[in-house]
């Protein structure tokens, strides 16, 4: 096999079959990382190829839910990247002091560590009472892990350290109750996210927001669908808005970025113009 | 038979293989005319300080690339801490967070099986020093695609499992010392005239 620049036909006839038959549309997903996701897919389900993976998928819904976890299924930390939440509470939330009104949306929230994470923000720069998060995702299981607010209490040390590096001014303890080897977040948080469905590739803006956060989501997708996620979340932000992507995320290649001026180039923050 | 013209380098290491990624980088001439990326497993601190570290002994241009990043000839990526690199079939960089492989991300067999899939025969693996087996199954992937393989000789490497692990899934076009290894890839890049039959 040598390479080419040719997509695998068998891997765009399964991504078809997914999305004639279950309305989900990973067609515009970045080919290396999809590649590798759905040969661990074929591996772990027991199937010969991706031509029997393509059929037990169209034949048992049951098998379309074990390969949309291979697909979607994103980790991600409390304040995951410090510095970036750290230029959020320094840079964008003076900014947002000045709204009478606060909504955010999370765009590609996985199982909620991010919302979390600015929720916690939020609560100490005493601008949570008037925010409403919008924490979305295309992946139902992951929705419902977010919306539970429990993780396991093992990776709390990890997150207590990023946190303070993220400049926490209480202790990460203040936010959640351990219970044997796991961590139930305060409800105050957990009232102020409303997760929910929704996809960058096939859904609209539904919302205009002060404050975008999508996060090692776009690296996912292609260029064009790129472009396409990216025409949403600037539909999304409002004028002077902010928008934060992931640490090696950048409008530079794309089609909206004179919608947006650099404010934090080293986190990737950006506002709209 | 493999070589041929070659495109892309793609370099892995870890424990111990700082140096020699160094030793090669300084071999590289100035108007060195291919894209290199590195993947050296490193403890994942934010921000790395690999670039300047690996900057400092070479004068191509070295940066950690941002995803959908075009590859241009001529610069040093080093792949950044806690994301994996891969390459696309349309010689972009793609990143991904998904679960490390072999205990790393970046894992050096991610990238160099995408860059496998992207390059086929143009590409160029080089293993170096480390203690893991990741490098392994991508430098054979390289093989099977008629690529250029490069192994850091396990009788001088710092820690040679790594270089090891490589060898035994299959022979190497080159085995040779950091210091030996250089010198090869820099020829890699010479024009097509003064290109040996092999």
């Amino acid at each position: 096999m040598t390479g080419s620049d040719e997509s695998d036909p068998a891997l765009s006839e399964l991504l078809e079959a997914v999305y004639h038959r279950y309305h989900y549309d990973f067609r515009g997903y970045a080919e290396a990382s999809l590649r590798r996701r759905v040969a661990a897919a074929v591996g772990q389900l027991r199937c010969a190829g991706l031509a029997e993976l393509r059929e037990r998928v169209l034949a048992e819904p049951r098998m379309f839910s074990e390969l949309l976890r291979y697909l979607t299924v994103q980790v991600s930390d409390l304040f995951r990247d410090p510095t970036y939440f750290r230029a959020i509470r320094e840079r964008v939330v003076p900014y947002l002091r000045t709204y009478p009104s606060l909504k955010i949306w999370v765009a590609g929230c996985a199982t909620g560590e991010e919302a979390y994470s600015l929720a916690i923000i939020l609560a100490e720069e005493g601008l949570l009472a008037r925010t409403l998060i919008y924490a979305t995702d295309i992946h139902p299981e992951s929705l419902r892990i977010a919306e539970a607010g429990v993780y396991g209490l093992d990776r709390f040390a990890k997150f207590s350290e990023s946190y303070r590096l993220a400049g926490g001014r209480a202790s990460l303890s203040d936010y959640y109750v351990a219970q044997y080897s796991s961590a139930i977040l305060d409800r105050k948080l957990r009232q102020a996210i409303l997760f929910s469905d929704h996809s960058l590739a096939t859904d609209v803006a539904f919302a205009e927001v002060e404050l975008v956060s999508c996060r090692n989501v776009l690296i996912y997708f292609d260029r064009p669908l790129q472009d396409r996620a990216l025409g949403v979340l600037r539909d999304s932000v409002r004028r002077k808005g902010f928008l934060g992507l992931g640490a090696k995320e950048t409008l530079r290649f794309s089609a909206h970025a004179q919608a947006f001026t650099e404010l934090v180039p080293e986190d990737r923050i950006y506002q709209r113009r | 038979m493999s070589g041929g013209e070659i495109e892309m380098i793609v370099i892995g290491g870890s424990a111990g293989a700082l140096d020699a990624v160094g030793a090669l980088l300084s071999a590289l001439p100035p108007a060195f005319a291919l894209p290199v990326a590195v993947i050296l497993h490193l403890p994942p601190t934010q921000p790395s300080r690999l670039v300047e570290v690996l900057g400092a002994k070479t004068r191509l241009v070295t940066r950690e690339p941002d995803d959908k990043e075009p590859i241009v000839p001529g610069t040093i990526y080093v792949g950044p801490p806690n994301y994996h690199l891969l390459v696309e079939r349309r010689r972009a960089f793609a990143l991904s967070v998904d679960p490390p492989v072999l205990f790393s991300r970046p894992s050096i067999d991610v990238l160099f099986e995408s860059a496998a899939e992207a390059y086929g025969p143009r590409l160029a693996g080089v293993v170096l020093s480390g203690a893991s087996e990741d490098g392994a199954r991508g430098l054979a992937r390289v093989r099977r695609g008629g690529g250029l393989t490069l192994v850091e000789s396990p009788a001088t490497a710092a820690v040679p499992v790594m270089p090891r692990a490589a060898l035994q899934l299959g022979p190497a076009d080159h085995v040779a010392p950091a210091a030996a290894l250089g010198p090869l890839l820099a020829r890699l890049a010479a024009p097509a005239d003064s290109q040996e039959a092999r």
